[in-house]
């Protein structure tokens, strides 16, 4: 079963205080993210990537269209008790300590109260908050309204967490928390559907991501497949700081790093690259093929787009 | 559904106690207690009067500004700060939502009023040394001003629900202000006619009658409201109350939180 089906959900907005003219942050859009996987929806600020989470979580409602979560109607309110939903750069009640922020919510959600406190004291421990849990959330710093953000997120165990740019404001290391939590959710059999624009993030966990831009739906796919579409070319490293001639004469870019040398070269030389190192007694130490990064593919993408309305063509890719 | 709505509600109260709002208790406390010690000191045979028209209209006052400020930030603040949508992504539908500030602003009313209630009983038996019977007329009082605290709540709910905080607040005031003035109102359009009376009746009735829920100076004088009055008063006010709300939750309901 799928976890989520977006059935051509649009949103046009009307701007404008005399005369209202449509806006339209959302064009139809067709999206399945199946269950267990970390989805990532990717997009360059304003691409209508919030505007979905707006529509899915019920907050705005569609133009058109329709979808399904969990195999319900997503507007049904018992399918967002299994639900968790973090917004981009959230606030909070902030006279609230985040253990009452986290019972309020518990309770909003259903979580029954006798397990509640111990669950509570369970999130507040994985999110690194435990010991200022009797502060007032007015003295937190970004990061930590971040990591109460995500509490109240997966405090209710949801099988679908929703986290709009969850890597927002935090530090390397709490970037670093955070994705080892998504990765645990994954291995505990959760959903995971989070927006971002820091594509190293959706690199390192996704399993499958979307690229969006200016409303519309550019690119679906697994990462790997996104990102294997590389020029034919592998990269060799060897150990030492020589470069044989026979090597540079396969036409190979050569770097010397430290004590290693890397080398990039078409793919059907791979084996007469092999060869040279063999005949030089050179120690090799790995042969990769070499991959279009996810940024790399995003920047291709919208270029792309941005090329094509420039000269009048369709924007589809 | 009561236990989701009761949270809010809760935590509405809990919003209002830890933002220091009981603290005008403390000016109300001040005013009180000043008040009755000059009455007592020029006044003669009035004290119990002049202490039970200033601690009552005091009640009133302090409350229709704490109901109308915090009233209309009651959604819009929501809004404004986020802190809505992880409320409404939850299972919690929006009339809920609406239904639990409007109880959570009105328990920190009753709680307020239940305060400053003991405030003027204490001024009254400072000036007065003892209470008689008809100081019972009193909770009679309290209890149209708290019914008028509902409408004016309700009220700030509805306008908070569409409009910002300022178009809310001058709404909101204005309509209490009129409101005191609906029985005039309601004479004045008595002596139009033809179609202008047609329409300053409807406005008349339209405008909540807080003008019939006073009652202070009737109970200063030491008259009872009547049974009747109380009836009916409590009828328009929960009548008048739903409807208000029913408003504010129509256009909530259809609202983008962009």
């Amino acid at each position: 079963m799928a976890a989520i089906e977006i059935l051509g959900l649009e949103k046009t907005y009307k701007v404008g205080f005399w005369r209202k003219r449509p806006k339209r942050a959302l064009k139809p859009l067709h999206l399945t993210v199946e269950e267990g996987e970390i989805f990532g929806f990717l997009g360059p600020n304003g691409a209508g990537k919030t505007t979905t989470l707006k529509l899915l979580m019920g907050l705005v409602f569609p133009t058109a269209g329709t979808a399904r979560i969990l195999g319900r109607d997503w507007t049904e309110p018992e399918v967002k008790a299994q639900i968790g939903f973090l917004p981009e750069q959230p606030y909070f009640y902030d006279y609230l300590t985040a253990h009452e922020l986290l019972d309020y919510y518990g309770q909003l959600s259903g979580v029954p109260g006798k397990g509640r406190k111990q669950r509570i004291e369970q999130v507040l421990g994985q999110v690194g908050l435990h010991d200022v849990k009797g502060v007032q959330l007015r003295k937190f710093s970004k990061g930590m309204l971040q990591r109460a953000g995500i509490a109240q997120a997966i405090l209710h165990n949801p099988k679908l967490v929703f986290l709009d740019e969850p890597m927002s404001g935090l530090d390397p290391l709490g970037r670093r928390e955070v994705r080892d939590l998504m990765e645990q959710l994954k291995q505990d059999g959760k959903t995971v559907f989070f927006s971002t624009h820091i594509l190293s993030d959706a690199e390192a966990l996704c399993d499958r991501v979307a690229i969006i831009h200016k409303g519309e739906l550019r690119s679906v796919g697994a990462v790997e497949d996104l990102t294997s579409s590389v020029e034919g070319k592998v990269e060799i490293m060897w150990q030492g700081t020589y470069i044989p001639a026979s090597m540079k004469a396969l036409g190979g870019e050569c770097h010397v790093t430290g004590d290693s040398v890397r080398a990039v070269i078409a793919e059907h030389q791979q084996d007469a690259a092999i060869d040279v190192l063999r005949r030089e007694r050179i120690r090799l130490i790995a042969i990769t093929p070499l991959r279009t990064s996810l940024e790399a593919y995003f920047v291709e993408k919208l270029q792309h787009v941005q090329t094509a309305a420039g000269s009048g063509v369709g924007s589809g890719l | 559904m009561t236990s989701r709505i009761a949270c809010i509600a809760g935590n509405t109260f809990r919003e209002a106690v830890r933002d220091r709002v009981l603290y005008n208790l403390i000016a109300f406390a001040l005013l009180i207690s000043g008040a009755a010690i000059f009455v007592g000191q020029i006044s003669i045979d009035i004290e119990r009067l002049v202490v039970v028209n200033l601690g009552l209209t005091a009640v009133s006052l302090f409350g229709v500004v704490i109901a109308i400020f915090i009233g209309i930030g009651l959604v819009s603040k929501e809004i404004e700060k986020r802190t809505l949508y992880t409320v409404l992504s939850r299972p919690v539908r929006r009339w809920e939502f609406i239904i639990g500030k409007f109880f959570g602003l009105a328990g920190t009313l009753v709680v307020n009023t239940f305060f400053m209630a003991i405030g003027v009983f204490g001024a009254l038996l400072y000036v007065a040394h003892k209470f008689s019977k008809p100081d019972a007329f009193i909770l009679v009082a309290l209890y149209l001003i708290i019914l008028e605290f509902l409408i004016i709540c309700a009220l700030a709910l509805l306008f908070s629900s569409f409009s910002s905080p300022l178009m809310a607040a001058v709404f909101a005031f204005s309509l209490f202000v009129i409101g005191s003035f609906a029985d005039d109102l309601r004479g004045f359009a008595g002596m139009t006619h033809g179609i202008t009376r047609w329409f300053a009746t409807g406005a008349a009735y339209l405008v909540p009658n807080f003008s019939a829920l006073n009652v202070i100076s009737l109970v200063a004088h030491q008259q009872s409201p009547g049974m009747h009055l109380i009836l009916e008063n409590t009828l328009y006010a929960l009548f008048y109350t739903a409807t208000a709300l029913s408003g504010a939750i129509l256009i909530f309901e259809r609202r983008n939180l962009k």
